[in-house]
């Protein structure tokens, strides 16, 4: 009788803790937080060789942007820089003073929510060479991204109040309508042989 | 003469650590809930370069990675120190690029192979041959969503 009412005892839990603490510093040394994050781009679709050739583009509309081997630019044929280059692609994109060598405009054509709008027709097409480093590759399409990106902000700031990551879906489907983003690699080869 | 005699009469009570476990629980579920275990071993060294426009990969689930960057330093002895392109747990060639691409295609949903995407991790060293072949590669795939893998930098224009 007396066996019985003594029943099970109970485990101690006092060194839960400890096991939690052991699981817990396992966790705190494998995580890893990093968020991947990167340069969203689209590939153009493969070149069909029976295709019709496109209409070539005119020279004014296409804003050339050329890295060689050495990591050196060169900008509509100028010696170019990377800290000028944002602002020479916003230049040539908006082409506020209608100047006969940067981007021509198709005729105004009614966007919704935003209204009648000059869409450019100004291309940005970027070449480099095999001997490019990548480092200065990511760094040539990060700024003309961001020249996209700025030129963006402006019309989505005069449209909407704010800035084009803080739009809503049919908001920025406006704004991107009115300025496609247009940078081209051209098909790769040896500029500097 | 009790054995267990107070020495300090009045003094503040010991914090009760009872909920200690429980609190050591919290974090631990936190931490098991958003740790992501690496899947693959790299055995290329991938030091990304840095960008201000970048924006998160979304639904991890429909990215595949490709690596290129020179062999780690244990490796560097029998394969190198020129650039290699890392799928999966293997070196590969861009010619193996295809079977990947298919690979990673068959397993996912049908409906969702429009949208898949490749991350390129490229260490910032390489040259753009080898990274342009691979983009030729992903072209003829039609695997055209890519995303240049970089870290959040500073702004060059502004500094």
């Amino acid at each position: 009788m007396a066996r019985k009412k003594r029943g099970l005892e109970e485990i101690n839990a006092g060194s839960m803790a400890d096991i939690a603490f052991l699981l817990l510093i396992f966790f705190l040394v494998t995580t890893t937080m990093d968020v991947d994050s990167g340069l969203l781009r689209k590939l153009p679709p493969p070149l069909d060789p029976e295709a019709p050739k496109p209409p070539p583009i005119k020279e004014r509309n296409v804003f050339a942007v050329l890295v060689n081997r050495n990591d050196q630019l060169l900008v509509e044929g100028e010696i170019g820089n990377l800290k000028t280059l944002r602002a020479k692609a916003i230049e040539f994109v908006t082409n506020p003073y209608n100047k006969a060598n940067l981007s021509a405009k198709k005729p105004a054509q009614d966007i919704e929510l935003i209204g009648m709008y000059e869409v450019s027709k100004g291309v940005v097409s970027l070449q480099n060479d095999r001997g490019t480093s990548y480092d200065m590759y990511i760094m040539v399409q990060n700024e003309l991204v961001a020249a996209y990106r700025e030129v963006r902000d402006d019309l989505s700031m005069q449209t909407f109040g704010k800035k084009y990551g803080t739009l809503n879906k049919a908001q920025a489907k406006a704004v991107r309508q009115a300025i496609p983003m247009m940078i081209s690699e051209a098909e790769p080869r040896n500029i500097s042989s | 003469m009790s054995k267990f005699q107070r020495k300090s009469k009045g003094g503040t009570p010991a914090i009760s650590t009872a909920s200690l476990p429980d609190i050591v629980f919290m974090l631990l579920f936190f931490f098991m809930v958003t740790t992501v275990m690496r899947e693959v071993s790299l055995k290329v060294v991938v030091s990304q370069p840095k960008a201000t426009e970048v924006k998160k990969l979304e639904k991890k689930s429909l990215v595949s990675y490709i690596y290129i960057g020179p062999p780690i330093i244990g490796l560097a002895a029998a394969y190198g120190t020129e650039p290699r392109i890392q799928l999966n747990d293997a070196f590969a060639t861009v010619s193996d690029l295809g079977e990947f691409i298919i690979a990673e295609r068959e397993a996912r949903n049908e409906k969702e192979v429009p949208f898949m995407t490749t991350s390129l991790k490229v260490d910032k060293t390489v040259k753009m041959g080898i990274v342009t072949d691979v983009k030729q590669e992903l072209r003829e795939l039609n695997a055209l969503k890519i995303n240049y893998s970089t870290k959040k930098g500073t702004d060059i224009t502004a500094q």
